[in-house]
């Protein structure tokens, strides 16, 4: 009884924010009390609409949680219901309470497995603390939204934000784009995994991975969740490469895995770790991004380039991207929706290339009719390596949407 | 206190209740799109003659009380004023504030616009100076009129409304009070040039030919002749001179932005690829967009398409901002034709570029004249606070009934060949598609597409716009789709909050029937 009460004193804890700056969030102040059940004070934006839909989820929520007596006041901008629900259960596991209790929105109905060799050119990070960029990250067609519970999150704020991806995943439908979760530096990264994993993210994306241990440390923590959970889809893992260290190790991590599907590489972190500026001919990159460039095609797996972090100088990202493309990478990561229609249009094979892929595969299949030996194109010989370029390229032309 | 009259109640043909009576005067019912055909003669100003004006053209007086007191300024009178200087503006508060040293009563203000730094007219309507306003209210004054704390009823008008109430004597103004950026002192008037420039002085056109009395006020008093001139120095009695008629930096902005949010951004390239699939842009083609940030938007995008397409205008209406004065210079419009100016590029342009003319509503959204000009604009983009199934429109009021914006020009640019609402799905989680809007401003019939950033909805009266866009990957998606996404994402259907049932406002349609009704709202906010 008496460590019951002591619960029951805590201070008051806090989640979420508020302010005439805010939107689409809330800010929960709980302070848990012994007796008087459960008393909302509440301020919303959006008061004559939905103000008893969100008192309803509050009592909903808290119960759920086992709270029964406690004063609650929110402070609303417009949140949509999975925030507000995320937001109360932070406030009250912020207060010790409500402990091993998941308290889930309903879920979108989830679309079908993403594959091992899903486009993915380009991926748009989404700040995991701010709810509003959640809910249409997925209009602005890119490959991928990542929900980023790493560097774009406070260290004050990753239970929180933690939450919040989680309910994300079951209540946001992100139409054909793949569900990826950026997670945190491990051995965080790994309690993040407890939360996020059984909500069946398509692709875990591992930041600063040195070491192939970090990356099978990982596939080991998904494996034991969704054993927990009887989950049988496949989480696909994309480690990011961010120091001298990392790179030195690139083709070890790239094959720590069965599930490892794509390497990346992150260029603000490597360039500080080797403690020079980064700047927008990457030079200073040259080496790293070859190394993992090459690490991954020897591996099998696909090599995707860094973001390109000045989202004003579209130009600068259009010669990036199409340097990228044309040194072996696939894709990119985006941090504004505007990047997104650049980097599909640098990463899509030219209408010139197309041509003639189109023109090597006619050539081989009127050789293959005529029982011919030497296949040949004007004045070029077409081997099989030739061949399956060209037919590889027109499967991608046709993914991308260039090609019928 | 409240409106003292009967307040009759009838359903017009929207289906909507209207007064029978607006502040005294009889009123006719909406009747639907076109349907009312008024006979009779339009208002006609007292004859005036030259023999008493000075001859030598020199109208100057000493201020503007002299100016009021010379045009026999007394209570009750309707007192009209203009915003194109917008929130900068001093003139109109100038007029009200001598009128009420001068010990004038029951006023009515008759602004084209109000703005939020107008909102001292609040102690003007308690202390009785003023008895209610004729115009757009929002901010401060809208709150003011919606919590049913103004004694006459507010009457919203389109700016070809006004020009109309003007025109066919629906509104009598005693005295007309005109800002102008420059005049002579015989009255001649034009906004482009002086340091309080604005572009055109459109909006005071109808209220120089039709008041009784009319005052020019400027700060940059210019030897006869100014030229050119946008009103007529024929039409004016005095003529005051003031160090500022505005606060410059609110009279325009310096640049205009365009949104950098990306739902903003992806609607405003919906409507640009829109017109582009639709065959809507195509050579000698014309369009309509504000200063909104996704309208800048859309025409940034639609100046790429053109481009991509070879594509040339025959002429974009302002609101001029420096997207449309950027597609006059690099030859894809032949003309710009300005109804308002809204920055310091625009400014530019219309004072020296003569393709970019200013036009007033009075002559380009007048619905009773021989034709106008809003139905001859291929396409119109425009906002809106809320829509329904039936493709109505609201722009006047939030969701929760308080007044939030002006009509100004927009119910007139409904007339256009194809309009478009570009619109948020919803804002800050309140559905902007519901079964009814809560006020009605544009009847569902004249609006032909919304574009949201989840979809584009044609409306079905429009199965020549369906079929042109047969093919494309534009998301096409009926509005109903789109309304029940945004429910589920929303968590369900939003609550309709109860409106009073005192009428605190009308809102006009531009034929001058009585379209809807604005309700009081009580609470404080």
């Amino acid at each position: 009884m008496r460590v019951l009460c002591e619960e029951l004193h805590r201070p008051p804890t806090e989640a979420g924010r508020c302010g005439p700056e805010v939107r689409s969030d809330l800010r929960v102040r709980i302070e848990p009390r012994e007796h008087g059940g459960i008393e909302i004070e509440l301020h919303s934006r959006v008061e004559p609409y939905y103000g008893e839909s969100i008192r309803r989820l509050a009592d909903t929520v808290l119960e759920e949680l086992g709270i029964h007596h406690a004063r609650v006041q929110i402070e609303d901008e417009g949140a949509l219901p999975f925030v507000i629900s995320a937001r109360l259960e932070a406030a009250v596991r912020r207060a010790g309470l409500g402990k091993g209790t998941r308290v889930l929105p309903e879920r979108v109905t989830l679309p079908e497995p993403s594959t091992r060799d899903h486009m993915r050119r380009s991926r748009l990070y989404v700040p995991g603390s701010e709810p509003k960029y959640f809910i249409n990250a997925a209009l602005y067609g890119p490959d991928a939204v990542i929900l980023d519970l790493e560097d774009s999150v406070h260290p004050s704020e990753k239970d929180a934000a933690r939450l919040l991806v989680r309910n994300a995943l079951r209540a946001i439908d992100f139409l054909a784009c793949e569900r990826m979760v950026r997670i945190n530096q491990l051995p965080l990264g790994l309690e993040d995994l407890d939360e996020i994993v059984p909500e069946c993210p398509d692709l875990i994306l591992i930041p600063k991975v040195e070491v192939p241990d970090q990356v099978v440390a990982v596939e080991k923590r998904i494996a034991e969740v969704k054993s927990d959970y009887g989950l049988t889809r496949p989480t696909w893992l994309m480690p990011i490469l961010e120091s001298a260290l990392g790179i030195e190790n690139a083709f070890a991590i790239a094959t720590a895995s069965e599930k490892t599907v794509a390497l990346t590489i992150g260029l603000e972190d490597y360039t500080a770790d080797i403690g020079v500026v980064k700047t927008s001919s990457g030079t200073e990159s040259l080496y790293a991004r070859q190394r993992v460039l090459n690490a991954a095609h020897a591996a099998g797996i696909q090599a995707i380039d860094s973001v390109f972090g000045d989202v004003g100088d579209l130009d600068a990202l259009r010669a990036w991207a199409t340097n990228s493309r044309n040194v072996g990478f696939e894709g990119m990561g985006c941090l504004h929706p505007t990047q997104i229609p650049i980097i599909h249009e640098a990463f899509a094979p030219t209408a010139s290339e197309i041509e003639r892929a189109r023109k090597i595969v006619t050539a081989y299949n009127e050789a293959q009719e005529k029982a011919l030996g030497v296949v040949s194109l004007g004045s070029k010989m077409i081997d099989p390596p030739v061949l399956n370029r060209a037919l590889k390229l027109i499967a991608r032309a046709q993914a991308m949407g260039v090609l019928q | 206190m409240p409106v003292a009259e009967k307040t009759e109640l009838l359903t017009n043909a929207a289906g909507r209740s209207v007064l029978e009576t607006v502040n005294g005067r009889p009123q006719t019912p909406y009747l639907g799109v076109g349907k009312y055909r008024p006979t009779g003669t339009k208002a006609s100003p007292p004859i005036r003659t030259a023999a008493d004006y000075p001859e030598n053209g020199d109208k100057v007086v000493a201020d503007l009380e002299t100016a009021l007191r010379k045009c026999g300024l007394r209570d009750g009178m309707v007192l009209s004023s203009h915003h194109h200087l917008r929130d900068g503006d001093r003139v109109a508060l100038m007029m009200l504030h001598a009128a009420s040293r001068l010990g004038a009563k029951d006023l009515v203000w008759f602004p084209s616009a109000s703005f939020p730094s107008q909102k001292s007219a609040i102690e003007l309507m308690e202390s009785g100076v003023i008895d209610h306003i004729e115009g757009s209210m929002n901010g401060p004054l809208g709150d003011y009129c919606t919590q049913g704390k103004m004694r006459g009823l507010g009457v919203l008008r389109s700016h070809g409304g006004r020009g109309q109430a003007i025109q066919d004597g629906e509104v009598h103004i005693d005295i007309a009070v005109i800002a102008a950026p420059s005049a002579d002192a015989f009255g001649n008037c034009d906004g482009s040039q002086g340091k309080s420039a604005c572009g055109s002085l459109g909006f005071a056109l109808a209220d120089s030919i039709y008041a009784d009395h009319v005052i020019v006020v400027t700060d940059n008093l210019v030897p006869f002749p100014c030229v050119p001139c946008q009103i007529q120095g024929n039409n004016v009695d005095y003529v005051v001179q003031v160090d500022s008629i505005g606060d410059a930096a609110k009279i325009v902005s310096g640049t205009t932005q365009i949104t950098r949010s990306p739902d903003r951004l992806r609607i405003a390239e919906l409507v640009a690829r829109f017109l582009r699939d639709a065959g809507i842009m195509r050579n000698g083609f014309s369009f309509q967009a504000g200063a909104g940030g996704i309208a800048l938007a859309f025409v940034s995008y639609l100046k790429q398409l053109m481009k991509e397409a070879g594509v040339k205008a025959r002429f974009v209406r302002g609101g001029s901002t420096k997207f449309l004065v950027e597609l006059l210079e690099e030859g894809l419009t032949d003309y710009i034709l300005d109804g308002q100016t809204f920055d310091l590029d625009g400014v530019r342009s219309i004072a020296s570029n003569p393709r970019h003319v200013a036009t007033s509503p009075f002559t380009s959204y007048n619905y009773h004249g021989k034709g106008n000009f809003a139905s001859m604009v291929d396409a119109v983009v425009l906002g809106a606070t809320e829509v329904d199934l039936n493709f109505n429109a609201n722009v006047v009021t939030h969701s929760d009934g308080r007044l939030m914006h002006g009509i100004g020009g927009w119910q007139n640019c409904l007339a256009s060949k194809c309009t478009i609402l570009a619109v948020p799905s919803f804002r800050d989680r309140i559905p902007v598609i519901l079964d009814e809007v809560t006020t009605l401003c544009g009847p569902g019939e004249l609006i032909d597409v919304i574009v949201t950033e989840r979809g584009i909805a044609i409306n079905p009266r429009r199965q020549d716009l369906m079929d042109a866009v047969k093919g494309s990957t534009l998301p096409i998606r009926p509005l109903a789709d789109i309304k029940a996404e945004v429910e589920r994402i929303c968590g369900g259907r939003p609550c309709r909050p109860k409106h009073g049932d005192r009428p605190v406002a009308v809102v006009k349609w531009v034929d001058g029937t009585v379209l809807d009704t604005v309700w009081q709202v009580s609470g404080s906010f």
